[in-house]
């Protein structure tokens, strides 16, 4: 029985001493920003630590019982970045007497309570297959909503919002987790469909033209969500995940090249006629000049965070030694360039590797998880993350044209939060599944996993083996 | 399926990597040119943060900066800001720092040198760096009467020294404008009033006419030409030189006169005395070509033409031309063609001869005080340049008595007070404007003070009223007649 040595243990008391030491940074990021603060030291600090470390082991505690071999990494990551947002909210606040970091708090709490939902009630990210074509219909309605008269808002220029009362609502975040279900439900029940068929040109092996249908349709929906709700942003995302999970699916690279094709008619089309579209790509290549710098909606915000980040230099000027204000939207848009101001070089790094972690172990679940509905969710979900990520910290360094995505968890914005936190949800929950003993599904007692045959599957839900072609056809009853 | 997530990652990876390459790039390799942008204001707004120094007149703040809820710790404010913009100048977030407040930004920041010590400890006990204060020579009464003395509409400078120490007492121009105009925060604010500021002919918040406008200074040049007359040994105060009504200029057809309907028809052969008093052209032409454009220049040089000058506010310098032809010369010689001058520069002509030929360095600093009331600088007086001998100079200050007693600047005079002075009037081309000046000293055995009035761009009525008057009025002023 040599499977003894390599069976799986929980390491939920490694994910404990993580946390233990992403809340010792975060507490200490927030009592520096509450030294700063002009009006002395104010308490907030404290309630701000406290509130975070409960939700972050309330979080522990849930995996313990229900996803207790959960990978122990993706959530102290998270706890970090999501803490560390929270600091640097509060540190504008303190500039501009906003008060974005409470509600920034009720609104963790109110995604922490979503992503323990999510874990209680989903359990087996498997189940979500079987509803693959509700979420598509639920995705449908999430992109639609903005664009009702009455109940959609327009702010600064995209209507991606929904209002009711005080409250306003992105659901297109949510949508990017509906789609990346649907995706990965439709991807991996006609992957054999879309493999087999084709024909080759040269290395690349072209699909049908049928099979096409559903990457024109991914174009549409990301050509409306560009036009009707002016979000360059969600676009690009939502076109890369469904880019991305296509790829996943089949392996084929001509997936990929088609989709750049499109991607680049597309881009050229916005580029052409669609004034905001044209604005920002100005602002981006001539972010100095002086006339782009001054126009409204030019290039004042990317130069100012330029400027915030080159003052940073290395070391950053500390936290509460920077100007933030200066920058608007210091605490979503641009997060990265007060933090990257205040923390200077070395800290940005952190925080980027603390992303290359939280994608990286998401990657790994994908990796591990043996059936391929699991395997294309995370890789997709894992993906979103990266490239949202990628999306944002590139407008902010000129690297390409800023947009107005959210950087995840450190970013103030309900929607973001709560979608993401949902996505971490169900991240571990892939990880979960792919790391306990193999017949957990099935059995009630988990200790006897010992005796279990190895990490063969036995479930008869889980698809595929890794990379085996024949998938048993079961999966979209 | 497993590869393609494994390359997927590895697209991922390449997605950071070069976000991080972006970012090293930015905060580190472009950092130095970032925070140099012109666009970057950080600095500036680092500054607006900082208590900065007063500006102070007599102990008393003209520019101080109060604690402000606004966007900012502080707000700066000028006390009597007409009467003192053009020294001041402004501090504003949107068009940067001017004149004093651009050139004492060091001590009124703190950042001077000499306050090195202050900085390091401020450093070590996690201090503020506070500003030190810049107290300025000006006599605010002085600086009042002479500002006053100046009508609303005119643009003129009245400019009051000490010719023993170099102390400016008096520097005031018009039009002026509110500094505090230009001080406030909202950048669409402030470039409003700027446009409107700038509306006013004559005016510039850049500019302090005082040490930067270049005038022709018309007959009150004729000092320079005594005092090159003089030291040549080929004038004496005995000459007797021609004084015809009109030459023709040498190697030109153009014709030179005196003043028409003037005194100076009444000698056709006149004394330095009597051509001083009245102001006659003609003998000057003889004058110039006998004396040469190279000792000439020689003198203008000594006297400040030429020469680079900060009072610490920088001064234009003034200009008199080179390669003069014997036509040019003696247009020159009189204070015309292309000789321009500032007002300080003639009021520096008369403080090298009120003070034996020695001009003192014009000055504006009396002292800078630290936060702490502790004197950090106190700039001693400093000799300028040996314009003139002693004897020379005596002998022009004899001469420039004569305008005041009975000739063109009668009106200056005040009875038991001896003033020398020379008066001038520059036409302006065929407008039948003038530039008007007047430029002397008093007592004229013991100088206290020099004094310069310039009215620019009027017709000769109105400048010959305020000149005269206004030298007058500062004298009675100063020595409370």
């Amino acid at each position: 029985m040599s499977d003894v040595t390599t069976a799986p243990v929980p390491r939920r008391n490694l994910e404990l001493g993580l946390l233990a030491l992403a809340l010792a940074v975060v507490t200490g990021a927030n009592y520096l920003v509450s030294l700063s603060n002009e009006s002395g030291v104010e308490q907030k600090w404290l309630t701000q630590s406290v509130a975070l470390a409960c939700m972050a082991l309330a979080v522990h505690v849930v995996l313990r019982i229900w996803a207790k071999y959960a990978d122990p990494i993706i959530l102290p990551v998270v706890v970090a970045l999501n803490g560390i947002g929270l600091a640097m909210i509060h540190r504008v606040d303190n500039a501009t007497g906003d008060n974005a970091a409470s509600r920034q708090l009720l609104w963790t709490g109110i995604a922490v309570v979503a992503a323990i939902i999510t874990l209680w009630a989903v359990r087996d990210h498997r189940i979500l297959r079987r509803a693959t074509y509700i979420f598509l219909a639920l995705s449908a309605f999430l992109l639609v909503l903005p664009l009702i008269p009455g109940l959609g808002r327009e702010i600064n220029g995209a209507r991606i919002w929904v209002g009711l009362g005080p409250f306003s609502f992105q659901p297109g975040e949510i949508a990017k987790i509906t789609l990346a279900i649907f995706f990965a439900g439709y991807l991996s029940s006609n992957r054999d469909l879309i493999l087999l068929a084709g024909r080759k040109i040269g290395p690349l092996q072209l699909p049908r033209y049928r099979d096409l249908g559903p990457m024109i349709v991914a174009w549409l929906v990301s050509i409306g969500v560009l036009v009707f709700q002016r979000d360059l942003g969600s676009s690009i995302l939502f076109f890369g995940l469904f880019m991305v999970m296509i790829y996943v699916a089949t392996g084929r690279i001509s997936w990929i090249v088609i989709g750049l094709a499109f991607v680049a008619v597309g881009g050229v089309l916005a580029a052409q006629f669609m004034s905001h579209v044209t604005r920002r790509i100005d602002a981006w290549l001539n972010a100095f000049d002086p006339e782009v710098y001054n126009r409204a909606g030019g290039s004042f915000q990317i130069v100012q965070g330029l400027f915030g980040l080159g003052n940073g230099g290395l070391f950053g000027t500390g936290l509460g030694n920077g100007r933030p204000d200066l920058i608007t939207y210091a605490n979503s848009d641009m997060i990265v360039a007060a933090l990257g101001e205040e923390l200077g070089l070395f800290g940005i790094t952190a925080v980027v590797m603390l992303y290359v972690l939280l994608v990286s172990r998401g990657i790994r679940a994908a990796l591990g998880t043996r059936d391929a509905f699991g395997k294309l969710l995370a890789a997709g979900l894992s993906f979103t993350i990266g490239l949202q990520c990628f999306v944002v910290m590139g407008g902010v360094t000129r690297l390409i044209p800023l947009t107005g995505l959210t950087t995840p968890f450190l970013a103030a914005g309900g929607s973001s939060l709560l979608s993401n936190w949902i996505i971490v949800a169900l991240l571990l929950l892939v990880s979960h599944g792919a790391r306990r003993p193999a017949a957990v599904g099935l059995l009630t007692e988990p200790e006897k996993a010992g005796t279990a045959p190895g990490r063969r599957p036995h479930v008869p839900a889980a698809a595929a083996a890794p990379a085996a072609p024949a998938a048993p056809k079961e999966g979209a009853r | 399926m497993n590869q393609a997530i494994r390359n997927v990652w590895i697209a991922i990876l390449v997605f950071f990597t070069a976000i991080m390459g972006s970012l090293t790039y930015i905060q580190f390799f472009a950092a130095p040119d970032l925070n140099a942008n012109a666009l970057n204001n950080r600095q500036l707004y680092r500054d607006f943060d900082l208590p900065r120094g007063a500006i102070l007149v007599d102990g008393e703040p003209i520019a101080e900066s109060v604690a402000s809820d606004g966007d900012f710790k502080f707000q700066r404010v000028y006390h009597n800001a007409e009467l003192y913009s053009h020294l001041t100048g402004f501090y504003s977030l949107t068009f940067g720092s001017k004149h004093l407040e651009s050139v004492m930004n060091a001590e009124l920041t703190g950042q001077s040198d000499s306050q090195f010590y202050d900085r390091l400890v401020n450093m070590l006990s996690g201090g503020t760096n506070e500003g030190a204060s810049v107290e300025l020579t000006i006599d605010p009464k002085l600086q009042r009467t002479a500002y006053n003395l100046l009508p609303d509409g005119v643009q003129g400078t009245i400019i009051v020294s000490n010719p023993k120490t170099g102390d400016i007492l008096a520097m005031a121009s018009k039009p002026s404008y509110d500094t505090n105009k230009l001080a406030v925060v909202s950048g669409s604010q402030s470039t409003t009033n700027m446009n409107k500021i700038l509306e006013t002919t004559g005016l510039s918040p850049n500019i302090n006419p005082a040490i930067g406008h270049l005038i022709p200074p018309g007959s009150t040049f004729k000092i320079l030409d005594t005092v090159a007359a003089l030291e040549s040994g080929k004038y004496d105060l005995d000459s007797v030189i021609d004084n015809p009504n009109s030459v023709t200029l040498p190697g030109s057809t153009a014709k030179l006169g005196n003043f028409e309907e003037g005194i100076c028809s009444g000698q056709s052969k006149a004394k330095l005395s009597f051509i001083i008093a009245q102001s006659c052209n003609t003998p000057f032409v003889e004058i110039s070509q006998a004396v040469g454009q190279d000792a000439l220049r020689d003198v203008t040089e000594r006297f400040g033409f030429g020469q680079q000058l900060q009072v610490p506010l920088r001064v234009t310098p003034s200009v008199f031309p080179a390669d003069l032809n014997a036509a040019q010369l003696a247009q020159s010689s009189i204070g015309q063609f292309d000789v321009k001058a500032t007002p300080l520069q003639m009021n520096m002509v008369a403080m090298g001869i009120a003070n034996d030929g020695v001009i003192m360095k014009p000055n504006l600093i009396k002292q800078v005080v630290a936060s702490d009331l502790k004197v950090i600088e106190a700039p001693k007086p400093e000799q300028f340049s040996t314009a003139t001998s002693k004897e020379v100079a005596d002998k022009v200050t004899e001469l420039m008595l004569g305008p005041v007693q009975s000739g063109t600047a009668m009106s200056a005079r005040i009875p038991g007070l001896e003033i020398a002075a020379k008066t001038g009037t520059a036409q302006i081309g065929n407008t039948g404007k003038v530039n008007s000046w007047i430029t002397g000293f008093a007592p004229a055995d013991d100088p206290q003070v020099a004094v310069t009035v310039v009215i620019e761009k009027v017709d000769y009525n109105t400048g010959h009223n305020l000149t005269s008057p206004s030298m007058k009025k500062i004298l009675e002023a100063v020595f409370n007649k």
